[in-house]
């Protein structure tokens, strides 16, 4: 056997991994309307929190069980179960990533990412926000 | 103009002067040096030498002060500066003073620069390698003037050229508050450094970490070097210690940060695959690639132009991951938080990784047909025939994990975006289980790797006669297959999640890697005679070896012992109806005051809440006591949640380190402690239905009084008199708690059935019946009433093999470094001794 002929076997396991890899269901990014066009399948949808409408988290007698709603930019809304514990600081966030499956009434949650204002110490609006809160505490 | 009281200005002055004498002189030496490698007469040689080696000096003395200056303007607590009003507080501990620099943008290219100053002094001050001084610091200076423009802060053409560490925090806000000449006295304290990055690791992983990224421009700048010189083939010796440094030092820091993740982020691992972390193995997993190609020549000739590329691609990818993480790019898809920092310094970023790749990859075909290639292909059994493979396979994982990194970037490509659209009907996304899309390829890398690295320590390079070679790999494949078993029957992994394929797939790479560590430790027995200074290789494939199985068994065996199925006190989630998918386990547990929960083979209970030094830091004081070994195994964990200035919670881990296990364990949820007011009596409202009432952390809605209700807590009959009030308690933070307090007349009188809102410390009674269809509630508000957290706990199994594994392979590499430069025995031990106590402590003890 011959160096090129190892590689052309590499060749193969290469495309044999992209097969592998490509197979795999790859999400889409997609807004809570379209999300709704699709359900059962595994979207990412970025919302906000519906802060009109309240969260259902009561951990003494489901720590696994968190409600809510979420709206998008686009207006779209939809209930979300989430079955795992609340994240720290749901309420504050500025902006969600919900990854999970639309359902007939809710979006199903397997995983949520939280942006937070304090981790946008780079955002100028934020230090601003911080600079008047401290002015105004004085 | 305002004449401001209490500034400091003159060190953010200074630091600017330095800022620009450091950029200036990076460029002067950049020409000398350059002018150095391109002249032909000695005597001008040596002068130009001299101008770019006093230069890179004073660039390098530049920027060491205006590194002690922005340590001075932070430990000052001078907020007029914005990069000490960002990153910096008062009641931040003065250990966290280095993490706090090093946390801002500036604060990491500056950290990037000094090491890139540090090497290069010992580059252009050593008496060796003196043909190569001259295009190696070329090349540096070229980093160091695209890294001080990121710092520069100039206006030019009303764009600003980088950011400078130096700008005023009045100049940077709009905020009306400067406009008063005082200002200063109103900015009590400054932002302060994230909680999450106030962990010990934070101090020492970004310095290693930018000594691996920074380490990564000497090969490349070796292999400009051999374009230049068109001595093609001549730098790969001197080249190789560096490229294993490379090595020993990013892998030793990439890991630093698993240990800090694991350590301070609530995720639970030390790995996720994060596009963060991706972005700093990649160049890691070239420059392995690279270190085994320079091997291959310097004892064959072959592979000469795989090492050109591998030690070109290490730094180019280094400077792609900067591309990544600091550019914003990675938006939504990272847990690490990365914005951008405006879009001149993305554009700059971008430059910064063209500007390198684009000319030596130009410069490399150029000289591409006289590099030398030896035309004889290598036997297959030979040792660098299956190197190469090895090498060929590290490369291919690596384009592989960028690739799926990149996704995010695709998005974001102008053309590529629409068609991704058009194929896959909306922008790119990962899929539902990211990390099993990696795991399920790694899997296969680490089969082959593992088997490469088994058995071509037992070949000879050339070509290998096959009865010798048969004798001696025919133990250590009999005894690693036998250990295998061994390790299936006893500890047999319970991975089910993705099938029996995959769970196959585990063991025949746990299999490979035994076999590899066993291979490479019998093989410095026998094909070394023990001879501990040629075994570098030997102990660091070992290790390599060692460090995968810890991973391979940590994660297949990973625990939950927070289960709620496993718990008496909670039910499982009845409400759920989706919950039947074993995939998505309830990993959340409740654990109220003083009293023990079954968590696994534990007792835990959650025993008492205590103020930590910072305030807002709250511990809670978990008892955890072993059912099976009674005694020898209780603890107490001590995770905390921290509430910090800005109103943001953070949740730290805590965990309980056994030789074969840890014990992992972070809240999840608690309630914010001091928000009840003591009101030991009932406050009694009158309310009918549809109506509105208080009580002090909100209000409460009646929805409806209903008579005789027949419910799954209450089965009233027709002729019974009782009534029922259906209440809605929503407290501050919108939560809503539901109460149906009851009473009841009979022939005895009248009787309460009061009902609790836990969560809110509430008792809640129904009083009795008022005026025009109202009703009567008591409510009592009590300090003492309940208390309780909810947490997650994991066991790792095994874990500190991880550990043990890095620190026997960066101990490896060491070894090969130093017999590379061949130092003194005493130098080589002490060397040895620093750096394996240093790793041990670091890794195993200093938790």
């Amino acid at each position: 056997m011959k160096r090129t002929h190892i590689i052309i076997l590499i060749g193969i396991a290469v495309l044999i991994v992209g097969l592998l890899v490509f197979s795999v269901d790859f999400s889409t990014y997609d807004t809570i309307d379209s999300a709704k066009n699709k359900q059962g399948k595994f979207v990412h949808i970025i919302a906000k929190l519906d802060k009109s409408q309240s969260i259902n988290y009561d951990p003494i007698n489901n720590p696994n069980y968190l409600e809510f709603y979420a709206v998008d930019s686009l207006g779209g809304k939809t209930k979300v179960i989430y079955h795992n514990n609340k994240p720290t600081d749901f309420e504050k966030s500025e902006r969600i990533v919900l990854k999970g499956k639309m359902q007939k009434d809710y979006f199903d949650c397997k995983d949520i990412l939280l942006k937070c204002p304090s981790k946008y110490k780079d955002d100028k609006k934020m230090l601003e926000k911080n600079i008047k809160e401290q002015d105004s505490s004085k | 103009m305002i004449k401001f009281e209490g500034e400091h200005l003159l060190p953010g002055q200074i630091g600017h002067f330095f800022v620009i004498l450091a950029l200036v002189s990076s460029f002067i030496s950049l020409m000398a040096y350059y002018n150095t490698s391109r002249a032909i007469n000695q005597e001008s040689k040596i002068k130009w030498e001299q101008y770019g080696r006093f230069l890179f000096l004073i660039q390098g003395i530049s920027i060491l002060s205006i590194f002690s200056i922005i340590f001075y303007i932070c430990s000052h607590h001078y907020y007029e500066y914005m990069y000490a009003y960002k990153h910096a507080s008062k009641e931040l501990e003065y250990k966290y003073l280095l993490a706090c620099i090093w946390e801002g943008q500036e604060g990491s290219f500056l950290l990037w620069s000094i090491w890139h100053a540090v090497l290069g002094s010992i580059i252009c001050f050593r008496k060796k390698d003196n043909e190569w001084k001259a295009p190696l610091m070329t090349i540096v200076n070229v980093a160091q003037f695209f890294l001080m423009l990121m710092i520069l802060g100039i206006y030019f053409f009303g764009v600003r050229i980088g950011n400078s560490p130096f700008t005023l925090t009045r100049n940077e806000i709009p905020a009306p508050i400067f406009s008063q000449p005082n200002y200063l006295t109103f900015l009590k304290d400054g932002m302060g450094l994230n909680v999450l990055l106030r962990n010990y690791w934070m101090v020492i992983h970004p310095p290693i970490l930018f000594l691996g990224f920074a380490s990564t421009i000497i090969p490349f700048g070796f292999a400009y070097a051999g374009l230049q010189t068109k001595k093609y083939g001549d730098w790969i010796k001197p080249a190789l210690p560096w490229a294993l440094f490379s090595t020993a030092i990013l892998g030793i820091g990439i890991m630093m940060g698993g240990k800090w993740a694991y350590e301070s982020l609530s995720f639970g691992g030390y790995w996720a695959w994060d596009p963060v972390e991706n972005a700093s193995l990649v160049p890691w997993l070239i420059m392995v690639a690279g270190v085994h190609t320079m091997l291959i020549y310097k004892s064959t000739g072959h592979s000469l132009k795989a090492s050109y590329w591998f030690s070109i691609l290490s730094f180019i990818f280094v400077l792609y991951s900067t591309f990544l993480t600091r550019t914003g790019i990675l938006g939504d898809t990272s847990v690490h938080a990365f914005t951008e920092a405006g879009k001149a310094i993305n554009i700059m970023i971008g430059i910064f990784v063209l500007m390198f790749a684009i000319p030596i990859i130009l410069l490399y075909f150029k000289h591409q047909k006289n590099i030398p290639v030896i035309i004889k292909e290598e036997e297959t059994s030979s040792r660098e025939f299956w190197m190469f493979i090895g090498a060929l396979i590290l490369f291919l994982s690596s384009l592989f994990i960028i690739l799926i990194t990149s996704i995010p970037v695709y998005s974001k490509t102008p053309l590529l975006k629409d068609l991704i659209i058009k194929i896959h009907g909306g922008p790119l996304a990962l899929p539902e289980d990211p990390e099993f899309l990696y795991n399920k390829v790694m899997i296969l890398v680490a089969i082959i790797l593992g088997l490469i690295t088994a058995f071509s320590q037992y070949l000879k390079y050339k070509s290998t006669p096959r009865s010798a070679f048969i004798k001696k790999i025919v133990y250590p494949t009999i005894l690693s297959a036998i250990l295998t078993a061994v390790l299936a029957i006893v500890y047999p992994y319970t991975y089910y999640k993705h099938g029996a394929g995959f769970l196959g797939a585990i063991y025949t790479a746990s299999f490979c890697m035994i076999y590899s560590f066993i291979a490479n430790a019998m093989y410095i027995r026998i094909g070394l005679k023990d001879k501990f200074s040629h075994a570098g290789g030997s102990i660091s494939h070992a290790g390599f070896a060692i460090m995968i199985v810890g991973m391979l068994i940590s994660s297949s065996n990973k625990v939950v012992i927070s289960d709620s199925k496993v718990n008496g006190i909670n039910i499982p989630a009845s409400i759920d109806p989706m919950s039947k998918k074993q995939d998505n386990p309830t990993e959340n547990l409740t654990l109220i005051r003083q009293v023990a929960t079954k968590m696994g083979e534990y007792d835990v209970t959650y025993l008492k809440d205590s103020a930590g030094n910072e305030k807002g830091r709250k511990f809670y004081a978990l008892e955890f006591q072993s059912k099976k070994n009674k005694g020898n195994e209780n603890f107490i964990l001590k995770p905390d949640v921290y509430l910090m200035k800005d109103n943001n919670m953070s949740s730290n881990p805590d965990t309980k380190s056994f030789l074969t296990k840890d014990i992992f364990t972070y809240i999840s949820f608690a309630i914010n402690g001091d928000n009840n007011t003591d009101t030991a009596s009932f406050r009694e409202t009158t309310i009918g239905e549809g109506e509105k009432g208080f009580y002090s952390n909100g209000y409460f809605l009646l929805n409806k009084v209903s008579k005789n209700p027949n419910n799954e807590k209450y089965h009233f009959k027709e002729n019974d008199i009782a009534l029922m009030a259906d209440l809605t308690f929503v407290s501050n933070d919108s939560m809503h708690y539901k109460a149906n307090p009851i009473v009841i007349a009979d022939s005895f009188g009248i009787l309460q059935i009061d009902d609790t809102v836990y969560a809110q410390n509430l008792f809640v009674k129904f009083v009795g019946v008022s005026d025009g269809r109202k009703i009567k509630v008591g409510i009592k508000e009590s300090k003492t009433l309940i208390d309780f957290i909810t947490v997650k706990s994991y066991i790792f199994p095994y874990i500190n093999l991880v550990w043990f594994g890095l620190i026997l392979m960066s101990i490896g590499i060491f070894i090969s470094i130093i017999k590379k430069f061949r130092l003194s025995n005493t130098i080589a031990i002490t060397i040895l001794t620093i750096v394996s106590t240093g790793l041990i402590y670091m890794f195993l003890f200093a938790n």
